[in-house]
């Protein structure tokens, strides 16, 4: 059997299981193995249950063996952010207040992946409450970048990339409310993709910012991470805002079906403060578009410089409200140094929650003061409105959208925490996609002169997932990418 | 410690109160300092005109579809239970609340 069995895509592995020549036992203890040597260095899981893992890749043996596959992922692991509920497992979102907290239930993607048959294999690192883009925020220690260790892998789903990048597992969930899957895929040089708000149920994901959150699959090819999106999307009765959306327009092969088309390029997300590398391997990929036949014309989004306002007022606005729930109460760390009930609240969450966690709690709960609602809420939920607006107009005589997915490959581990601010600011690609309700992928399409990997960004319209996925895949299918691993 | 009142009028210790947090006095010097540039960022957005703009709470209009309402399975008191910090007789204990 060769040796990097770890590196090989889900649609591989899925013949091989199919053939006999593979199990998912075998499998699953190549992954374990490969976590075992290395995650040390990346410190991509927080937890993972071997037993319960292998029980799993048993089940799925013995299925494939009568005949009775319930999937093309029957049998193949796949890591789960750690703020997904997988019942009987713990759930910490990165941070100390949830500690020894375990799961009573499935979240509905966990439901639905069980009901593919796939492995559900450990707990994956993220920033503490999904709020960072460096993975340097989690309780649980940072998180390595597979290419360079002395770097950061993204965030907030910095442990989702890294692990699926390096071999760790096959596939991962992670969960962008800002960019926290297409920012950590392209600094780790994988595929991510963040789905339209309300295509995934998001019934079992501890919320950050309700009216952002998506959660999304990630993997080394287009192709790997359009069958997870299959999987867990559609509606779900226990989520109200899931949408009743029509899963048959992204089958595999709608995603593989050449249609040419109008491609935007906003010349707002080629300006200033874009590396030039970026900038040049961004261009290629759109010059392969222009020469496959595609029509390429240049757009502009006004709204684009206000798109980082409106994102942390929204976003922590909402964070002040959903964290309300950590008190310390009915689950999760309670001080044992509070005087009385009210004090329980203050010693608990300033002691469970780390810096940045506090620091936007603090800024949303300004922001929706008696005094400053008008101003700042308000306005932004506003100027969210023209955000949407702009990329409406723009979808009118385009199909799609290509741009940048970071200002930078990946920089060094504490190169920008002492700066929340200019954090903040590497997710100015992201961010919009989010506000606006759109659909976005994140795929590889080069390396820096440093050896980092470079990504790019393909957004589509609401629920149009299988346009930003057939896109992709002819990128991918034309270079060799998703056979790019990193020397860890 | 006197509060400090910022050019945006921040009143860190008000909002510690409002948000139920208890911060230490290195928390509270980073929080302050980083509010106040993030909220001098912030204010690019009074220069957007949103006369007779209607405010979004989400990406699209989306109404609640309500579901059925059919009697489901609850947790039994068990699983609710079992990540309480502190519990007894089926009940989670919390510090007096009523003298």
């Amino acid at each position: 059997m060769d040796s990097e069995i770890f590196y090989k895509s889900a649609s591989e592995l899925d013949s091989l299981l199919d053939s006999g020549k593979l199990t998912s036992v075998e499998l699953t203890k190549a992954v374990i193995e490969r976590t075992r040597s290395i995650d040390a260095k990346l410190h991509a899981f927080i937890s993972f249950d071997e037993e319960k893992t292998l029980n799993e890749a048993i089940q799925s043996d013995m299925r494939r063996k009568t005949g009775e596959k319930l999937s093309n992922l029957d049998g193949i692991p796949v890591g789960i952010k750690d703020l997904i509920s997988e019942r009987g497992q713990p759930l910490t979102c990165g941070s100390k207040i949830l500690g020894g907290y375990v799961s009573p239930y499935d979240a509905t993607v966990i439901e639905r992946m069980r009901n593919a048959g796939c492995v559900l294999w450990g707990r994956l690192n993220m920033d503490e409450f999904a709020m960072g883009s460096s993975n340097e925020n989690s309780y649980h220690g940072k998180v390595a970048n597979p290419w360079d260790i002395s770097r950061v892998p993204g965030g907030s789903s910095g442990g989702s990339a890294a692990a699926v990048a390096s071999g760790e597992t096959i596939l991962a969930l992670g969960s962008d409310t800002g960019g926290s899957i297409r920012q950590p895929a392209a600094f780790c040089g994988i595929v991510g993709l963040k789905p339209t708000y309300g295509a995934v149920s998001r019934y079992g994901l501890v919320a950050f910012a309700s009216s952002l959150d998506q959660i999304g699959p990630m993997g080394r090819s287009v192709e790997d991470v359009a069958t997870l999106f299959h999987v867990i999307s559609g509606h779900d009765d226990k989520d109200s805002s899931s949408y009743p959306v029509d899963k048959t327009n992204h089958s595999m092969e709608s995603v593989k079906n050449k249609r040419i088309k109008t491609i935007g390029i906003p010349s707002e997300y080629f300006g200033e403060g874009l590396d030039p590398e970026i900038r040049q391997t961004i261009e290629d990929a759109i010059n392969f578009y222009k020469n496959a036949g595609h029509r390429v014309k240049e757009v502009s989004l006004t709204m684009t410089e206000y798109t980082m306002a409106v994102y942390y007022i929204i976003a922590t606005a909402e964070a002040s409200s959903n964290l309300a729930r950590f008190d310390g109460v009915r689950y999760g760390y309670r001080s044992e140094r509070a005087k009385d009930a009210v004090d329980l609240y203050y010693r608990t969450r300033g002691e469970g929650f780390g810096s940045e966690v506090k620091r936007r709690i603090m800024l949303g709960t300004y922001v929706l003061s008696n005094e400053n609602f008008e101003s700042y809420y308000l306005r932004a939920q506003k100027v969210r409105t023209l955000i949407r607006n702009d990329f409406m107009e723009v979808f009118k005589n385009v199909d799609l959208l290509i741009t940048p997915v970071t200002p930078s490959p990946a920089f060094k581990i504490g190169e920008k925490s002492a700066d929340p601010l200019q954090m903040y600011l590497s997710d100015i690609y992201t961010i919009s996609i989010n506000l606006a309700g759109l659909c976005a992928l994140s795929l590889p399409c080069g390396l820096s002169s440093d050896r980092l990997p470079i990504g790019f960004q393909i957004i589509g319209k609401p629920f149009h997932e299988h346009e930003v996925l057939s896109l992709g895949y002819e990128f991918e299918q034309a270079h060799d990418f998703k056979n790019m691993h990193p020397a860890i | 410690m006197k509060d400090k009142n910022f050019g945006h009028s921040v009143h860190i210790e008000n909002i510690a109160t409002l948000a139920r947090i208890h911060l230490t006095e290195q928390e509270r010097q980073d929080i302050e300092k980083s509010l106040d540039e993030i909220l001098e960022y912030f204010d690019k957005l009074r220069t957007v005109n949103v006369e007779g703009i209607e405010p979004s709470a989400h990406a699209f209009p989306l109404y609640d579809i309500l579901r059925d309402d059919e009697v489901g399975t609850p947790f039994d008191t068990k699983t609710a239970l079992q990540n309480a910090p502190r519990q007894r007789n089926n009940q989670v204990i919390v510090p007096k609340v009523v003298e």
